[in-house]
Parts: structure tokens; C-alpha cells; sequence
């Protein structure tokens, strides 16, 4: 079943720390964006596997977009 | 005095400074990104040149743009306000070698209070107390590990190459130090370059207060008594007050005279501030020092009613300080209260957006320092600071209740803000008798 993580604030991607085929834990941060100054981690919201990611860094998402997707 | 000032900054700051530029009829630039065209900061200025794009990387923090602005305009002198360029050793060295007066300290004092555990140690050297902790950087955890009985539990792993809270980690138990140790070199490694860290005694529930000094060309340093900003949050403060409530007056005169011998160890020169935590006993410690203007300044210049922008550019210009200690009273009491774009509800997540509409108060004894207005866009790429609201009153509790009237007098549509946050603070029964501390905010004190 996968899930799309989303993101929850409107920022520039800073980071992207994961990658396709990585396994995360709940909590893990699979992007970090940047807004005013801040970063601020996207998190998964459960255990799985990264099955894609949608962004790049220096790219700017909008709160509700979608950045990873978790199988 | 200059020609014409440049002022590298943007928002509440760079309107702040180019007002002191009108005061002594100098002229005025300004600088700008692609995404505030219609700052008002762009309109206020004799002449604006537009950096480049948003990202403050290719403009407010792009060296060889803003010197060239410099150049192109005429201008004989750079003020760096606060953030952005303010703190580079870089910056004021290429302004320096550009023939362009700086206005803040030597480069030098900047690199050296720069680098956290150089400033340690040089403040160590000078008498001033400093936090029980690693005399440097520490190579591993191991190092860490060998520090700890030493210095205590808890402790806090700090980067040594920045600040703002980026990269810490407190660390209870020593079983949890490899873990912490690991996250926060990192951390370091991403935000600054730099991934060394120092470690350092954690303080239980500190205040933050902090001292403004004043230096000119000709050795002559002043202090303007001290502030009180222990409302932080992730270790960026959001109340500000002079003077510091419920402090014994011996204490006051220890961390007064500890801030001039720091100064003095530098030989610094301008506006300068050190920032101390204090503990439940009254000992206290040097933080750190910012080498610039200070987002709280006007604090001080309510309770001394003594401008000090227009001072940093007196004193740029090579000017002796026209103040001597004695002349600098204080009188009554003020309060600063940063209205950011943040939801306070979401743990301060940024709140970008369209200013839709704005109510500032005006009346006896409130100030309003403010970077936008209705229309302005508050971008994602800079501090979220909208403006700030100061109140003054012969006495703490009439500055308080001008302070409450006035938050409740603001109102700001499209973005979300500190504000309602703010209002709960000082009517919180703890912050008015004085009893705030750097971690209350955290812990949940004023609620969500």
C-alpha cells in the first residue's frame, strides 16, 4: 500500500537526506525543507521503504504537495 | 561624515537605519531581491539596485553584488543591520579594501567573536565567566566522554561554528552522548561547514540578559545597562525588556562591568552586545556576543532615549562617542514584542503569505518598527519578523499594560502570527512578576 507524504509548509527544499529504496522509520525525515530561515524536516509518518522521491533540491513546494512517495 | 549610506539589509531594519540616515541628512541606498520590488525599504531610499534573484544566497548575502552596488551609487559607507551580511569577517574586509566605511566593528572583533570557542576563550582570558565546558572544540566522543564528569550532566553539544540554537543536543546520561554526538556533528555539518563541536554544562532554566556596549574609534566604550530576553523560542527571542526585572543591583553592576572588560579585551568599536545566562543564584555566564546592531535596540533607546543607530554612524565616520557613562540614565521601563509570521499553534511553523490587511496602535509611549505593510509579500526565503511593537512607562507595570493594549490593538490578516502568543505572555502571571527563563516557552508555560 503506498502513501503519498506530503508536504506541510510552504518552503524550498533544502535537503533530501533519502533516497528510492531506503528504508525509514516513523518520525525519519525523507526531505528537509527551508522557510524563513528554518529548517524543517518532512517526516514519514510510519515505517516502509521509499518508493519515490518527487523533488529536488533548491526546488520551492507548496504546503499540500506531494514530495516522496512511501511503498 | 559619508556621502551616502548603503544599507545591505531589508525588512524593519534597513527602514530603521535609512531613517537614521535622514536624521543626519545623509543619502541613502538601498538593495533588494527580485521578490521585494515593492518592499517599502526600496521606496524610502534615494536610490535602490536590485541585487538578483530571491534566494538571499545571489543578493542580500552576495559580497561582491552588494559592493558593487557601492560602487555604482556613490556611496561611501555600508550598514549591515542585523542577519544577513552583519556578522561576515568576509563582508567588512571587502568593504574595508572596496574604501568603503563599515559601519560595526573591525573585522577582526567579528571573526573572533565569531568563532564561539575563540570568543570563549579570549572572554576567559579577559575575567569574564564563561559556561564550565570543553576549553575548545573536541575532537570525538570520546573526548567528550573523558570532559563529562568533569563538567557535569547535563550538558549541551553546541557547533562551534554557528549559533542560533542550529546543531545542539542536550545529552542527560552519558550512555546517550555517542548518539548525540553523532546527530549534532551532522547537524553542524550541514548548516555551517563545519561540523566541530564544544561542549558545555547545560544550565537549568537560565535567563537570558545581555549587555549593550558602545566603542568608538578613540577607545572610548560605554555601556547602556542591560536586557532581559528570556522569552526565546529554538533559542531566538520574542519578548525583550530594560531593565531586567527582579535582578540584584550587585548582580546587574557584575555582568555591567564583566561586559565592558570583554569589550575592552577586543578593543571593539560600535554597537556591540554580550549576552549572558544567569542562574537561579544569580551567577552568570558568558553566551556570546553580537557584533552589530541588535534586532531589541530599541529597548535601550526607550529607556536611555538615546538613538543608537544614528550613534553606529557617527562612530563609523571616526566621531568620538557623544555620550560619557555619566550621561547615560536610565529611565522608566520599556518592552519589545517581536510580531513574527509564525503559528504559534504549529510548534512556530513558518506562515508565508499575503499581508490582506493591517492594524498597527499608535499613542503614548508606543513604537512601531515595522518591514511590511498591506500587500507586502512575506517571502519564504527570509526571517519571518513582520514588525515590532515597543512599549515604554515610567515604571515595568505601565510599560506592561501599554505593552497588552497595544497587542490587542494589532491585527494582521493573511499570514498567521505571534501575536495571540505574545498576548498570553504578558499576561502571564510568571512574566509579569518577572520570573521568566530561557526554556518556558518550550516547556509549554503559555500554552500552544
Amino acid at each position: 500500500m503506498s502513501e503519498e507524504i506530503k508536504a506541510h509548509i510552504t518552503g524550498v527544499v533544502f535537503q533530501v537526506p533519502t533516497k528510492a529504496g531506503d528504508r525509514v522509520a516513523a518520525g525519519d525525515p525523507v526531505i528537509v525543507l527551508e522557510s524563513m530561515k528554518m529548517e524543517i524536516p518532512v517526516e514519514a509518518p510510519r515505517a516502509g521503504t521509499v518508493k519515490e522521491i518527487r523533488v529536488q533540491e533548491g526546488q520551492t513546494v507548496q504546503d499540500g504537495d506531494t514530495v516522496a512517495v512511501l511503498d | 561624515m559619508f556621502r551616502a549610506v548603503l544599507v545591505a539589509n531589508r525588512g524593519e531594519i534597513a527602514r530603521r537605519v535609512l531613517r537614521a540616515c535622514r536624521r543626519l541628512s545623509l543619502g541613502t541606498v538601498a538593495v533588494y531581491s527580485e521578490a521585494d520590488r515593492d518592499a517599502p525599504h526600496v521606496r524610502e531610499a534615494d536610490q535602490a539596485v536590485l541585487l538578483g534573484p530571491a534566494p538571499a544566497r545571489e543578493s542580500y548575502l552576495d559580497i561582491e553584488r552588494v559592493i558593487d552596488a557601492a560602487r555604482r551609487t556613490g556611496a561611501d559607507a555600508v550598514h549591515p543591520g542585523y542577519g544577513f551580511l552583519s556578522e561576515s569577517w568576509r563582508f567588512a574586509e571587502a568593504c574595508r579594501q572596496a574604501g568603503l566605511a563599515f559601519v560595526g566593528p573591525d573585522p577582526e572583533a567579528i571573526r573572533v567573536m565569531g568563532d564561539k570557542t575563540e570568543a570563549r576563550r579570549v572572554m576567559a582570558a579577559a575575567g569574564v565567566p564563561v559556561v564550565p565546558g570543553s576549553a575548545g572544540p573536541i575532537a570525538d566522543v570520546a573526548a567528550a566522554e573523558a570532559l563529562a564528569p568533569e563538567i557535569g550532566f547535563p550538558l549541551v553539544l553546541k557547533a562551534a561554528g554557528g549559533g542560533g540554537g542550529i546543531g545542539m543536543a542536550r545529552v542527560d546520561r552519558v550512555q546517550d552522548l555517542a548518539a548525540a554526538f553523532a546527530g549534532a556533528t551532522r547537524r553542524a555539518q550541514a548548516a555551517f561547514g563545519n561540523p566541530a563541536l564544544y561542549v558545555e554544562r547545560y544550565l537549568d532554566r537560565p535567563r537570558h540578559v545581555e549587555v549593550q556596549v558602545f566603542g568608538d574609534t578613540r577607545g572610548g566604550l560605554v555601556h547602556l545597562y542591560e536586557r532581559e530576553c528570556s522569552i526565546q523560542r529554538r533559542h531566538q527571542k520574542l519578548v525583550e525588556e530594560s531593565p531586567a526585572p527582579g535582578l540584584e543591583p550587585a548582580v546587574k553592576e557584575g555582568l555591567v562591568e564583566a561586559a565592558l572588560a570583554g569589550a575592552r579585551a577586543i578593543g571593539y568599536v560600535n554597537a556591540g552586545t554580550l549576552e549572558f545566562l544567569v542562574d537561579g543564584r544569580g551567577r552568570f555566564y558568558f553566551l556570546e556576543m553580537n557584533t552589530r546592531i541588535q534586532v531589541e535596540h530599541p529597548v535601550t533607546e526607550e529607556v536611555t532615549g538615546l538613538d543608537l543607530v544614528v550613534e553606529q554612524l557617527r562612530v563609523a565616520a571616526g566621531e568620538p562617542l557623544s555620550w560619557r557613562q555619566g550621561d547615560i540614565v536610565l529611565r522608566g521601563a520599556a518592552v519589545e514584542c517581536r510580531v513574527y509570521a509564525e503559528d504559534p499553534a504549529k510548534k512556530f511553523l513558518p506562515s508565508p503569505g499575503t499581508i490582506a490587511a493591517l492594524h498597527v496602535p499608535a499613542g503614548e509611549g508606543i513604537r512601531v518598527e515595522s518591514g511590511v505593510e498591506v500587500g507586502s509579500s512575506v517571502s519564504v526565503h527570509y526571517d519571518p519578523l513582520l514588525f515590532k511593537l515597543v512599549s515604554r512607562g515610567a515604571g515595568r507595570d505601565e510599560a506592561l499594560a501599554r505593552m497588552a493594549a497595544a497587542l490587542a490593538a494589532t491585527s494582521v490578516e493573511g499570514v498567521r502570527t505571534t501575536l495571540p502568543f505574545l498576548a498570553r505572555v504578558v499576561a502571564h502571571p510568571d512574566f509579569q512578576r518577572g520570573a521568566a527563563h530561557t526554556q518556558m516557552v518550550e516547556s509549554g508555560t503559555f500554552g500552544d
